[in-house]
Parts: C-alpha cells; structure tokens; sequence
C-alpha cells in the first residue's frame, strides 16, 4: 500500500538521451562481460560434459558414486531447507512484531553467515565436533559421528543458509503490519489459524523466494561442506565435492557432467526466481493501486 | 452496563497513556472517544479490545471480567481505521472469515454463512461486491464491508477506530449519518474513537473527552457542548473566544461597553453564536470593528477586531444567521457593539 506508481514515460525528450555511441558502447560491453564471464563458461560445462557422447556423459552421471552425491545433496537440502524456513519465519515474526531489547543486535547476527567465510563455518563444527574438538570426547564415548559424517554436512549447510528467508521476511513482514492479523484474532480465529490463513498468504512470494535462494545454496555449497566433509567417495561427498574429486583426479567427463547439473539448477533457480519477482511486483501493484 | 472501566492504568516507558480511567457505559449506547491525538483513546479502545494489556485495572465486558480474556475470546468487533481486510480474500471470505474459524461445534453451516454473509452485505448495501477483492474497492466501501465483516460473529461490543480517518471528506459525511441510523437499527454498544469534535457531536450518543489519559468529561454532546466542565473541553469541543477577566481584558471589556451579565470566574468562554452584534448608538464609540467575514452555509461568521492599543489584537469570531447579517448591512470596517448572551466561567 506504500508504493507509489511512478509512470515513466516511455519516449524520454531528445535532451535527455545520450548520444547514441554512449548508449550502445554501454550495452555492448555488458553484453560482452556476461558472455565472456558467464555463458562461455556455461557452454564450456556443456561441451566438456558431452565430450565423449551421450553414451559417457550418461554412463558418469549414473555411476555409483555420483549417484550417492547427488541422494546425499538432496538429503542436505531436504533438511535444511525446511529447517531454515521454519526458523526464517520465526525469527522474522519474533522481529517484524516483536518490540524488545537487543532487537538490532539480532538482526545483525541473522547476517553473520553472510560476511563469515564459509570455510571457517566448517572449521566451527569440526573444531567443536571433531576428534579433538570440544565434544569429540563425549560424542565417541557415545560412538555418534558428526564431523565427517552426513550430520556435520547438515549443520555446515545450515549455517550457511540460516538468514536467507528471515532476510527476505523481515522486511516484508515489517512493511505489512499488523492489522490483518489483529483483526483475524478479533473474529475468534486461533493464533496457529491467523498464521496459515492471513499471515502465510501475504508473504507467500517473499517466503517461496527465500527458500528456493536457500535451497540453491544448500546444493551448491561447496566451502564449508569441503571443511567438514572428509571427502569420503560415496560416503560424504556431495555434488559440488564430487565436482572436485572427480577433476582432480582427470576424469573430465565426470566432473563436467556433475557440474552440468549444478548448472541446471542455477538456471532453473534464475527462472523460478525471476518468475518469483514478478508474482511479488504484481501482488504489491495490485494493493499500490487501490 | 455493558462496558466497565476499572481504574485502567497504561504506561509506555516513562509516557503516561492512561491514566487511572474509570468508565462505564450503558447497554446500546454509541459513544465517542473524543481527544486530540495522544489523548490515549486508542489505547483505550484497544485495551478494551483486548490487543493492548493494561498495566493495571479491570475491563467488564457485559458484566463479566475480561481482563485476561484474550481477544479471540472477548466476543467484540474490532474495526481498523485502515480496515484490515485480508487482501487474498474476496469480499464474501472476508466477511464469513469469522464464522467459518468457530470451532467445529459452534460453526454453522455452508448454508447459512452463505444467507447471512448476504444479509450482511444488504445491510451494508453492497451485495453486488461478494466476489471483488479488496483492492478493488473504494474506501468507503472497504470501511463498510469491514463493518460487515465485524459484525458477522454478532458481538456483544463493537469497537471502532478512527472509522472515518482514511477518507475523503464527502464519504465521510455520508458515513458518519450511515453508521448513525446503523446503530438505531442493530442497537449493539458501540464505541468509536476519533479526534473530531464535529464528527462525535454527529454520531454518538454519548461523548467521553479524553486528554492526556484522563477523562475530561463524559455527557451527551449536547451535554458537552452546553455545560463543558473545564477550560480543555470547552476549547476541544468547539470554536469559543477567551477573555481573562484578570487581565487587562476586564478594563477593555468595560470600555468597550460589552455587557457580560454577571461574572462567575476568571475565564470567560464565548461561544460565537452566543454574541450578539449590534449597530452602535451615535455616541458610544466602541473600539470593537468589523473585520472580515466568511459565510458558512446558513451562518455568517464575523471577524471582529478589538482595535486594542495594547497591540493585543486579537480576534473575536461571532456568528450570526445570514438574514441577521443582511439587515444589519455592516461594511468592512464599521463600528459595532457587542453583547454577549452567554459565556462559560472557568477559574
């Protein structure tokens, strides 16, 4: 309701338009950095990949062990998406409705993931979990294996996604206020019921954008997962290690194949979220005009 | 009673909201919540809701104590000053909302949400909206439908804040008359909240002056207009000259030959009706001139100037109906004398 529909009139006057050399110079250059830095490298991915033929190219991808790397990435994003949700919308409720001390404070910490390196987000848990680590004792003792092992991959992932939906929710939850859901209270309706029929709704767009960001990060993590994986082949490696792995060790087929994947996901990621966007634009539009 | 305040007390940080208020009001009443912004009477109201928590004090709703009741359980109708309808919901949702989130025995049937979501839009007269969404509506008719939507879990109070604040001047005129004869017609105790003296005077029944966190005084408008208890009401409730009786405004008042029938205080409150403007005798020479005038529909207000040679010059509004003022034929600058017929005394 805030926005204010600024119309841009299409055909700018001849005095504010610059001179056509300036005009595509500057869209020629973008044109070729994003060819030279992003779709050559795409089309290199694609074109190693295939090599070898179809037949290669098939034959890496079902191998077993980039079998297990791809069932072990989806089981990453299996649990820590869910679980980044759940509490990016608790902790933008917590904030968006919330007035308490320490609330600035919060939201800075919300952040941390994003300016620490991912690599010592691994070295966290394997200073804290590992074999000499703090609880490395006790969890032994106990005979349960975090770091090198599928858990310390979950709690890496989660470090490195935990902000992106409470960063996308905060604001749009501050923004909407909080009438709608005081007045679905005054009608009777429960506190769990207020959430999934008024406040769900409105912050759909926002919420489906933060989790498909999350979930990108979650199989393409490579940093942090490296640090805590121990690189076990068909153990512990997830996509982006078996990437690596498979590289290293001049199995270029393989490699470009795994990486082929992750590609795709990066363009299927850009569709989702451009059509995201524009859902957003369009809700925000409708209820800016009114 | 239907609405009882027990020495409600709101504080937000070292600011006093409320302060010790103490309020009952009948069932079937319409009363207003008047004061300037501030004033604490939307604290009020949401404290009487149930979406604010006193520090201190009780709130009965119907005799029962709802202090600790949360507003889900309250039986009030809430209306928001920007509506609150749920934008993802069509006009028709947003009305049954209330009646379709009952529990599974108290929820009625398809059938009769149905019939009376539809009644609730002929009351409302916009029966031909079920099936728009918010955004489509109009701001007035957002308001109304909010007003339906409030009403459909059939509360015991319906609470209103600041119902007309969000729109044009012309839709709330048509508003304010609309939610009057609503009121005759449901008779549910109402209480609305707004800074207008004019729009209370308009639609309540009974008006309650609230500035900073008190209650100046609760009465009929009439009530309140005629016999304002304090020096604040009578300023609030609507346009009045002041006079200090103290203060070298005695001296001009004798010179200048207005009559005040006999003193009661210091201050004294003239409302502008209640000054009678007349041509001078010949030899009286009141230093009292016409200044401007503005007509306001059926009235003419004066601008008197006191031609004061303290430099005080302060302006003293009269009004008068138009045919007065046309037989007294007064030009810009013309001498006149005054009488006021009534004043207000304050200490």
């Amino acid at each position: 309701m805030n926005t204010t529909a600024i119309h841009i009139p299409s055909a700018k006057p001849k005095a504010l338009t610059d001179s056509d050399w300036v005009r595509h110079g500057f869209i020629g250059l973008t044109l070729l950095i994003i060819g030279l830095f992003l779709i050559l490298p795409l089309a290199t991915v694609l074109i190693e990949a295939f090599s070898k033929g179809w037949t290669a190219y098939a034959g890496s991808l079902t191998h077993p062990d980039t079998l297990a790397a791809i069932r072990l990435t989806l089981l990453t994003a299996a649990v820590t998406v869910p679980l980044t949700t759940f509490f990016g919308i608790s902790a933008a409720w917590a904030i968006a409705r919330f007035d308490f001390r320490g609330k600035n404070i919060l939201i800075t910490l919300i952040d941390l993931p994003f300016s620490v390196s991912p690599v010592i987000a691994g070295l966290i848990y394997v200073l804290m979990f590992g074999a000499r680590g703090w609880f490395g004792p006790w969890l032994d003792d106990y005979d349960i294996k975090i770091v090198f092992a599928v858990p310390g991959i979950i709690l890496a992932t989660l470090f490195v996604t935990f902000p992106f939906v409470a960063r996308e929710l905060i604001p749009l939850m501050q923004e909407m206020g909080h009438e709608e859901e005081e007045a679905a209270l005054s009608l009777g309706a429960s506190g769990l019921r207020t959430f999934f029929k008024v406040t769900l709704p409105n912050i759909k767009w926002g919420l489906l954008y933060g989790v498909l960001l999350c979930n990108a990060r979650a199989m393409g993590e490579f940093g942090a997962v490296s640090v805590v994986s121990g690189h076990i082949r068909g153990l512990t490696n997830t996509l982006p290690l078996h990437v690596e792995i498979t590289y290293n060790e001049y199995d270029f087929v393989g490699s470009f194949a795994s990486a082929s994947l992750l590609a795709a996901l990066a363009v299927v990621t850009l569709v989702v979220k451009s059509y995201l966007e524009w859902r957003q634009t369009l809700d925000r539009k409708v209820s800016g005009d009114a | 009673m239907s609405i009882n305040l027990k020495n409600i007390s709101k504080h937000f940080g070292s600011f006093t909201a409320l302060d010790n208020i103490n309020l009952d009001i009948p069932e079937g009443e319409l009363v207003a919540l008047l004061g300037p912004s501030g004033c604490g009477k939307t604290t009020l109201l949401r404290i009487i809701a149930g979406l604010e928590q006193a520090d201190q004090g009780q709130v009965f709703l119907k005799g029962e104590e709802v202090t600790d009741k949360s507003v889900k359980n309250r039986k009030i109708g809430f209306v928001f000053q920007h509506y609150a309808l749920f934008r993802h919901m069509t006009v028709f949702e947003n009305i049954a909302f209330g009646l379709r989130v009952k529990s599974h025995s108290e929820r009625p049937s398809e059938a009769i949400i149905r019939r009376k979501v539809h009644d609730l839009l002929k009351l409302v007269q916009l029966d031909w909206l079920s099936d728009r969404f918010p955004d489509q509506l109009s701001g007035g008719q957002r308001q109304r439908i909010a007003l339906a939507r409030a009403l459909a879990v059939e509360p015991s109070v319906l609470l209103l804040d600041e119902p007309f604040g969000a729109l044009d001047a012309s839709v709330r005129k048509d508003l304010r008359l609309w939610l009057r004869h609503l009121h005759h017609e449901l008779n549910v105790t109402s209480i609305f909240v707004t800074h207008d003296q004019e729009e209370a005077m308009e639609v309540a029944s009974q008006i309650v002056v609230l500035n900073q966190g008190r209650i100046e005084q609760k009465g009929s408008p009439s009530d309140i207009y005629d016999n304002p208890s304090n020096d604040f009401v009578s300023r609030f409730i609507g346009q009045t000259n002041v006079f200090h009786l103290e203060k070298d405004d005695c001296a001009w008042l004798q010179s200048a030959g207005i009559i005040i029938d006999e003193p009661k205080g210091i201050i004294a409150h003239v409302r502008p009706h209640n000054i009678q403007i007349e041509k001078p005798a010949a030899s009286a020479n009141s230093p009292v001139y016409l200044k401007d005038w503005q007509h306001l529909g059926g009235t003419i207000r004066l601008e008197l100037d006191r031609g004061a040679s303290n430099g005080s010059n302060t302006i003293i509004y009269a009004e008068m109906p138009n045919e007065k003022f046309r037989e007294l034929a007064l030009e810009r600058g013309d001498r006149v004398a005054l009488r006021i017929k009534h004043a207000h005394w304050f200490n």
